[in-house]
Parts: C-alpha cells; structure tokens; sequence
C-alpha cells in the first residue's frame, strides 16, 4: 500500500463528488502527493547525515538534531495528506451501502439481472438526504485536520522558514556548539509550497461547504414554495430522499406483496431522483 | 503517485489534442521527464555528498552549497514539469463536463440524440470548436506562461546555464574565501543545455498550436460570415446544443421537485 494505492481508493470517490470536491481532490494528487514524492522527499533525504555540528564530541550531532527536528517535515506531510483524504472514505462507504440496499430492493422486485445491478453501480447518487450530512461532515473533517497539521507545524518550526544555523547546547555537547542544516533555502521553498497548496485546499473545502449549504437550503426553499399536497407542516416533505430511504427500509423489512403492491404504484421512484444532478 | 500516474492521467487528453498537441506531448514525456528519471537524477544524485570544499571547517560546505544552489536543477525541472503538464487536465475536465451531458441526455431518451451506445459517447472524440476551443486555447497559454516563468527562473538563479568546476566562497563560518568544486559540472552542463533545447521546442511548439487553432478560428468565422444562407445550422450549433441541454436539465429538475412534492 502506496501513494498509488491511495490513488485508486480515492478515485472511486471521484464520481460522487461535486464539482470543487474534483478540484480539491486533483490538487491534493498533483500538487501536493506527486510533489512530495518526486521531489521534496529527495531535498530531505540527507537532512540527518548532511546535518553538520562543529565538534568532535560523538553524539553531540543526533543529539542536536533530534532537538531541532522532532519529527521531519515530510513524515508530517505524509501523516498530514493521508489524515485529510481519509474523511473521503466515510463518503464512499455510505454510497456503497446505499447502492446495497438499491441493489436488495431490485432483487426483491424482480430486477435482480445483471444488466440492472451494473446499472446500480455506475449511476451516480445525489448528494441529498442522509448523504449530504456524510459529505458535509468529511468536508469538515478534512478542515479541521489540514488546520490542526498547520498549527502543529507552526508550533515545531515557528515562522515556516528553516534556518542555515542552530546553536546547540543540549548534553553531551560543550558549551554552545554551532550546527548546520543541509539545503535551507531548497527547504524553505518546499516548505512554503506546500504550505501555499494546502491554505488553497483549505479555500476550496470552505467553499464546497458553503456551496453545499447553500444548495441545501435552495433545495429546502423550492419544497416549501412548492408545498407538498396533504402535507401541511414546513418539515412535512422534509427531505425527500430521506422519505425514499425510510420507504426502501420499510420495503425490506416487511417485504410482502403490498408494499410490492405500493412499489408498483410509483416506478418512477428510483429513476426520478438520478436524473437532477443539478439539484 | 508518480510520473506513471501523471502519463496515465495525461494519456486521456491526447485524443482530444490537435496533432501538434500530441506531438507536444510525446516530447514532453519521452525527451523530458524519461530523460530526467533515467538519466539527469542520476547525474545530480551525489550533488551535496561530492561538493568539496578546502577548509576542515565544519559547516562551511553546508553553507556554500546553500548558497550557490538555492534549489537543485532537478527539483527546479521536477516542478517545471508538473506545472507545463497541468493546464492540459483543463481540457480533460472540459471533456469530462460534455461527456457527462451527453450520456445525461442520452439517458433521458431524447430524440435527438445521435448516439446509439453509452460506450459511443465514452469514445466520441470531441471537436475542439466553442467553449471547448476557448479552454484548449487558455490551457496552451498557461503553458507557454509556465515553461517561460521557468527558464527565466532557471537563468536568474545560475547566471546563465553552465555549471562552473569551481566557486568560491566566503560565507559565514567559511574562514576568508575558500574554494569549492562542484562534482561532474560538464555532464551537468551537457544535460543542462539538452533540457534547455528540448524546452525551447516545447514552446515553439506550443506557440505554433496556438498559430493553428486561431488560424484555425478565423478561417471558420469567415466562411461563416461568407456562407450566411447556413448560418441557422451551423452558427453556434453547439451553443445553441448546450442552452438547449441546460434546458432541459432545469425542466427536468423542476419536473422531480414537482414529482417528489405530490408522490
């Protein structure tokens, strides 16, 4: 399991994202992974060995750098982008549990070939429902993560520049001793790259939330201008995909000739929500 | 993720290039990055273990070696690479966006759809003409910005594009001024220049499809302009395809909200 790996997970995740969650996602692989490892991971690759302190006393070198470098910039890089493209993962479980269920329901109902379950798995799902709550709190988690890795890596190396000399005086070292870094201005450049890459995801999952939001409450603002018949109260359609699931567990639990009775009278249930991916 | 992954990400954009496109691309992957992963990391593997400096004072090659090269020459070439590729996943994106719309109204059944198979409109190969145009247009633009951008870089920070035997230093701890050489500075030069040529290439390349596709325009609108009894059906055919479409969509989105408010 690689960056490679990680790749083909997230790409199943692709199709249900919307348009920014592409974006973001293509940043995240291109800019951020792919620069990791064809090139940042070569500038730090002899940051120990090249890491220079002026004294013969032995073990005044790893003591001095385990002091300045508790954990290095790419292991924090690493932990930080697998951290935010996990919450993706909740995503793609919830949509491979609904399309479960889609699939149960179409054997129930007799449409349990083939042709129908490949149909299953290629449509893609409306982020409506019990789906946008899954979507709007991984988006929120990857927030939080990319800020927390920010904070922490402006906590270890305050001011995001790394310096050509540090003055040392942990044990066994005599007195101060003078140290330097390998490759400090090739360090710094990468580290404010990635550094600029990761506040533009930040940008992009703020504004995915809120064009999330916003649709929802769009979405919310026609159902009430359009009140649904026998339906008086403002929660009385609430979300209409979330009826449809309700109905579905129903279906599956009960699962007797009347509800396929009830089935048949609405067979454009299942077609109807797939075609506004707009909405 | 690696170079792998960017040419399998890239290989989709080729069908929909124009013939220099693909031209362009071929260069970039085979005499670019292949050159650079084969040949030029090895050159520059061993850049900071082989910078030797005359002095026993510690530090002082560190400091030296911070001090004439900023950033590596692959490193530099590394991002050149992923920024001049990038713009073309514009157009994939593009495409992508008119795929999905088509199959969408493929799906609704509407009559007039010329396609017989979803698996048709998955390998249609796309005319680059309206919006499409104007994105494969700014995409090569972006190109030319990046790959300019870079060799200015590039010459600003080495004062031109050969790698000297010898430099001399007086940086801090570096006692007065000391001498350091740098490890293989011809195979470095020679690589240096063949990245230069074939980046050169690039450009003209890209700036000859640029001659291409605005020719390409012009030539269009005025036999449009000279053609005015077919100006009906071709002008803006697939302008007037996409409003149609967009049309659509909103109908059939208000048709679910109606649909779904009364089941």
């Amino acid at each position: 399991m690689n960056w490679a790996g990680l790749y083909t997970v997230l790409s199943g995740v692709n199709r249900h994202s919307t348009a920014i969650g592409r974006i973001w996602l293509s940043v995240i692989f291109i800019f951020r992974i792919m620069v990791l490892v064809v090139a940042a991971e070569s500038v730090w690759g002899d940051e120990k060995s090249a890491f220079t302190c002026n004294t013969q006393q032995p073990g005044c070198n790893s003591v001095c750098y385990d002091h300045f470098f508790p954990i290095s910039h790419i292991r924090l890089w690493a932990l930080q982008l697998i951290l935010v493209t996990t919450p993706a993962l909740l995503v793609a479980m919830h949509v491979a549990y609904q399309q479960h269920q889609e699939k149960k329901l179409l054997v129930l109902t007799g449409h349990g070939d083939p042709k129908h379950m490949e149909e299953v798995k290629k449509h893609k799902m409306r982020i409506s429902g019990s789906l946008w709550w899954t979507y709007v709190c991984s988006v929120v988690f990857r927030l939080l993560f990319e800020a927390v890795f920010m904070y922490i890596f402006y906590m270890l190396y305050p001011g995001y520049q790394m310096v050509r000399l540090v003055k040392c005086e942990a044990y066994p070292c005599p007195n101060t001793v003078d140290c330097f870094i390998s490759r400090p201005t090739e360090k710094t450049i990468f580290t404010v790259f990635m550094l600029v890459t990761s506040s533009i995801c930040i940008v992009l999952n703020m504004a995915e939330l809120v064009y999330l939001v916003v649709r929802a409450c769009a979405r919310r603002g026609q159902h009430n201008s359009n009140p649904p018949s026998g339906k008086g109260s403002f929660y009385g359609h609430k979300l209409s995909s979330e009826y449809k699931q309700n109905e579905i567990n129903q279906l599956l639990t009960e699962q007797d000739g009347s509800l396929k009775d009830m089935l048949r009278r609405n067979p454009g249930l299942q077609e109807k929500g797939d075609r506004c991916s707009a909405c | 993720m690696d170079w792998g992954a960017l040419h399998t990400i890239l290989g989709g954009v080729n069908k929909h290039s124009t013939s220099i496109g693909k031209i362009w691309l071929t260069v970039l992957f085979i005499f670019r990055i292949m050159i650079l992963v084969v040949a030029a990391e090895r050159v520059w593997g061993d850049e900071q273990d082989d910078f030797i400096c005359n002095t026993l004072q510690p530090g002082c090659k560190n400091v030296c070696y911070d001090h004439f090269f900023p950033i590596s020459h692959i490193r530099l070439w590394a991002l050149q690479l992923i920024f001049v590729s990038t713009p073309a996943l514009l157009v994939a994106m593009h495409v992508a966006y008119r795929r999905h719309e088509k199959k969408r109204q493929f799906r609704k059944g509407d009559q007039k759809c010329e396609y017989k198979d979803i698996e048709e409109i998955r390998k249609q190969r796309f005319r680059i003409e309206g919006s499409l145009w104007w994105t494969y247009t700014s995409s090569i633009f972006f190109r030319l910005v990046f790959e300019a951008v870079f060799m200015y870089a590039f010459y600003f920070m080495y004062d031109g594009f050969r790698m000297p035997r010898l430099m001399k230093c007086n940086a801090w701890p570096c006692p007065n001024t000391v001498d350091c050489f740098v490890s293989r500075p011809t195979e470095k030069t020679v690589f240096t220049i063949f990245m230069i040529a074939v980046s050169s290439i690039c450009i003209l390349l890209n700036v000859a499809e640029l001659c291409y596709l605005l020719t390409k325009f012009f030539l269009r609108r005025s036999k449009k302009a000279g053609n005015p009894k077919h100006h009906p059906n071709h002008e803006n055919k697939e302008e007037t395809k996409q409003n149609e479409m967009n049309e659509l969509i909103s109908d059939s989105c208000q048709n679910t909200v109606i649909g779904f408010s009364s089941s």
